[in-house]
């Protein structure tokens, strides 16, 4: 420390800018030090990695370490690591899959992680859903809640241009076919399904149109038809929202609600093992059939 | 006859851009091409009212100009101001998504707010500090009147006309989407011509100096224009859709044009707000703490290692991108090298106050550049670290680099700035001192306290963020969705908004200091003061 102190008695430059002078210090050792080896540190590590650039390419560094030769390793080691139960995942009875417990829990586990990935951006990342995408934790399912049909509506998506064999219904808006005051009607009838109607006398009135209109797709009794993925209008759970204004909304426009298709063969980018893992994994989460 | 070729100039634009305004494409560039119609009008009124009035006597072309200094020193608090309350109040829309009102859309939501408040901070708070001071420091270190006459005048109102046109571009939609480069290309090339009037002045001033030498903050400045300019030409090569929209198209492609980007957004960091900076610091902590800069040897080094250095550590903003390895490597390589130039700088600075330190305890203005100076020493050794590839594989995208960002930003750029106010508001308006001491020292305690909560937050969410996404179980499956990561995130949102608060808080109070210290502060009696002569130093 008692260099600091003799600082003082160091000689300036000689120079001075408006009363500003300099002393003629020389550099800190060790700063000089430090900073040569961050030099040499530098030069031995563009020997060892891919750094110079010459005429056609770069030097690649006697490790031969590339960042995608990297990424590439951390996947195939994971992959191999997993291979023969990924084979099996694919490739077993899809309904055995649940009787294989160590089986079961890496199709949930990996299930889970392409869901957070792919899913969870419309449904959640804890499958909850949200308006206009359905919640996956309920019983009510739109187009059927058995693994078997979890897979297929995965596998091909819903309403999607893409895959040929995707769900498909199409609900007319009504606002073209019914008079205002029919839809008014129609909308009190539903709210009576599962609840109370805001204008009991329209709902009665609403029933015969309700009949008429609705039931070929929603069933008799309002329950619906998962082959056609209408949805059950009992149950008092709401894709768009029960209330008065959202159900003459959907009434009057009608709803398109589309899902791609995730299996890589039909456009998607998921592998058998990947839609099947998925399917498993919404499958446990509760409202499975 | 000057005034009459304003008055046909000025006529001309004026003219030009009602009819560019005519036939707009686009609200950005109609409500610009207004802008610039009523400057260039009111420019040409101005002219038109003083032509026939007798010229006042020439300026004493002894004396400093000041003038033009005042006014930097006015617009670089006013701006401060706008882009701190701009960047607390896009960090509280972060926190709270439900600040993007709807009444404001899309005009205030987060996505335009954010380069307003980056460019108003960096651009317009840092770039006016650096004109203003650049011009005091070159003008008493030269012993020499600013070059051009008027010309600098021309820099300080087109530079801020400038920042105008940015700004209500990103409100009004009208972006390059290029980080720290947004302004459309009509933008470009008005700072283009009035980057050139500030070279000139400033080159014409050192030729003209009556010092043998150069001293060392004007060849940082200098570095930092010449750098600049060169940038800003490179990163901003486009080609306008149509003549009366903002719309253009890049002459470079893929990954050469992300690496122009980044080679221009690292040295906008580089040369903007490091090298430029440093010349601030190398000028205002020697007058303030009245000692000599502590190694003649050390700035000579460090400055050169600093200026051959940055250029090369673009890179390292697109490690594991499409950017090829070599590439990555170089930059990574050059950044971990810049560590010690970049110390050489706050050695220089802080060995200045070797023998002056019991001036901490009485002196918040020393205390203010002696914390700048520290922040400017953990960000130079922080950006290296993280130029590492390993550790960049951790911290990338995550906002570790936000603190990292902030503290250099705050720490050092906001703290070095608001010491050379301090000091230049009693020298540029003659008062004997600042009006209040212990408004400085609460100014200091605010900024500090809200950077460290700032720095601090974005560093513990940064990492936790980097490692919830590359977390995966035993078959190596990953754990956490994006959203989670983001829920997660909230607290230290909220901590990092309230470090906002505070160091508005702080600038504000500095904004009334500076304003008392002009009306009330007394006077020095010495009038020769007021307009020093420009003679050399002994």
């Amino acid at each position: 420390m008692s260099k600091k102190t003799d600082a003082n008695e160091v000689p300036t430059t000689g120079h001075s800018w408006d009363g500003i002078e300099e002393y003629d210090n020389p550099m800190p050792r060790w700063w000089l030090i430090v900073f040569y080896l961050c030099i040499i540190w530098g030069l031995g590590y563009t020997v060892f990695y891919p750094a110079w650039p010459m005429v056609n390419s770069a030097t690649s560094g006697i490790l031969g370490w590339s960042t995608r030769g990297q990424v590439a390793d951390e996947i195939d080691a994971q992959l191999t690591a997993n291979a023969a139960v990924t084979e099996k995942l694919a490739t077993v009875e899809l309904a055995s899959i649940a009787e294989n417990p160590e089986l079961n829990q890496f199709a949930v586990n990996s299930g889970a992680a392409v869901f957070r990935t792919w899913c969870s951006q419309c449904h959640g990342s804890g499958a909850a859903g949200a308006v206009g995408f359905p919640n996956l934790l309920d019983d009510s399912w739109l187009w059927g809640g058995s693994l078997e049909e979890i897979h297929y509506t995965i596998t091909n998506g819903i309403r999607n241009e893409v895959s040929e064999d995707a769900h498909y219904s199409e609900m007319p808006a009504f606002g073209d076919i019914l008079e205002e005051s029919e839809i008014v009607q129609v909308v009190n009838y539903v709210m009576s399904l599962s609840g109370d109607p805001q204008d009991a006398e329209a709902a009665a009135a609403g029933a015969t149109i309700f009949e008429e209109q609705c039931t070929a797709c929603h069933a008799e009794d309002g329950t619906g038809d998962k082959y056609q993925g209408a949805p059950n209008l009992t149950d008092a759970i709401w894709l768009y929202g029960g209330d008065y204004d959202t159900l003459l909304e959907t009434v009057t426009y009608s709803r398109f609600g589309v899902m791609p298709p995730w299996k890589d063969e039909v456009g998607g980018r998921l592998s058998e093992a990947q839609v099947r893992a998925v399917a498993v994994y919404v499958h446990q989460l509760g409202g499975g059939q | 006859m000057l005034d009459y070729l304003k008055l046909v100039l000025l006529g001309l634009i004026a003219i030009c851009a009602a009819i560019a305004a005519n036939y707009a494409k686009d609200l950005a560039f109609n409500v610009h091409m207004l802008i610039i119609m009523v400057t260039a009008g009111g420019g040409f009124l101005w002219v038109l009212r003083g032509i026939d009035e007798p010229k006042p006597a020439a300026a004493d072309t002894s004396s400093y100009m000041d003038g033009v200094v005042r006014y930097g020193v006015i617009a670089t608090a006013f701006w401060g101001v706008i882009g701190f309350i701009a960047g607390t109040f896009i960090a509280s829309q972060l926190a709270f998504p439900a600040l993007n009102f709807e009444w404001g859309q899309p005009y205030l939501n987060f996505g335009r707010l954010r380069p307003l408040h980056t460019s108003a901070v960096i651009f317009a708070f840092g770039g006016n500090a650096l004109i203003a001071t650049s011009f005091y420091v070159v003008q008493r270190t030269s012993a020499a009147r600013l070059w051009g006459g008027n010309l600098a005048w021309f820099v300080f109102w087109g530079y801020n006309l400038f920042i105008v046109l940015a700004a209500t571009g990103y409100v009004l939609g009208g972006t390059q989407s290029r980080e720290y480069a947004e302004p459309e290309w009509y933008v470009d090339l008005w700072l283009t011509i009035v980057w050139v009037a500030y070279l000139a002045v400033f080159l014409g001033t050192i030729i003209k100096r009556k010092e043998p030498h150069i001293y060392v903050a004007n060849w940082f400045y200098l570095a930092f224009i010449v750098t600049i300019a060169m940038l800003h030409i490179l990163n901003n090569l486009a080609i306008p859709i149509s003549l009366f929209g903002s719309e253009s198209v890049r002459v470079f492609a893929g990954v050469q044009d992300a690496m122009i980007q980044w080679w221009y957004g690292h040295n906008a960091v580089g040369f903007f707000l490091t090298a430029g900076f440093l010349g601030m610091m190398y000028y205002f902590i020697p007058k303030q703490a009245e000692r000599p800069v502590f190694s003649y040897k050390l700035s000579i080094i460090h400055f050169w290692a600093l200026i051959f250095l940055y250029i090369w550590a673009g890179p390292h903003h697109l490690h594991y991108t499409a950017l090829p390895d070599w590439a990555s490597t170089l930059g990574m390589v050059m950044s971990v090298i810049l560590w010690m130039p970049s110390w050489g700088g706050m050695i220089n600075g802080l060995m200045t106050l070797s023998g002056a330190w019991d001036k901490l305890r009485t002196d918040p203005v020393i205390r203010m550049m002696v914390v700048s100076v520290g922040f400017y020493g953990m960000s130079t050794f922080e950006g290296p670290m993280m130029s590492i590839r390993a550790v960049n594989s951790l911290s990338h995208y995550t906002d570790w680099t936000i603190g990292h960002v902030h503290s250099g930003a705050l720490g050092w750029n906001g703290m070095i700035t608001f010491g050379a106010l301090y000091y230049l508001v009693p020298a540029l308006w003659n008062k004997r001192s600042l009006y209040s001491l212990s408004m400085v020292s609460w100014h200091f305690w605010l900024a500090t306290i809200g950077i460290v909560l700032y720095a601090a937050s974005m560093w513990v969410t940064g990492i936790m963020e980097g490692l919830m996404w590359r977390e995966v179980d035993a078959n190596g499956f990953l754990v956490n969705s994006f959203a989670d990561t983001v829920a997660a995130k909230f607290p230290m949102y909220v901590v990092r908004a309230l470090g906002g608060v505070l160091y508005v808080t702080g600038a504000i109070i500095m904004c009334v200091n500076m304003w008392l210290t002009i009306t009330r502060a007394e006077s020095k009696e010495d009038e020769a003061a007021s307009s020093p002569a420009a003679t050399p130093a002994e």
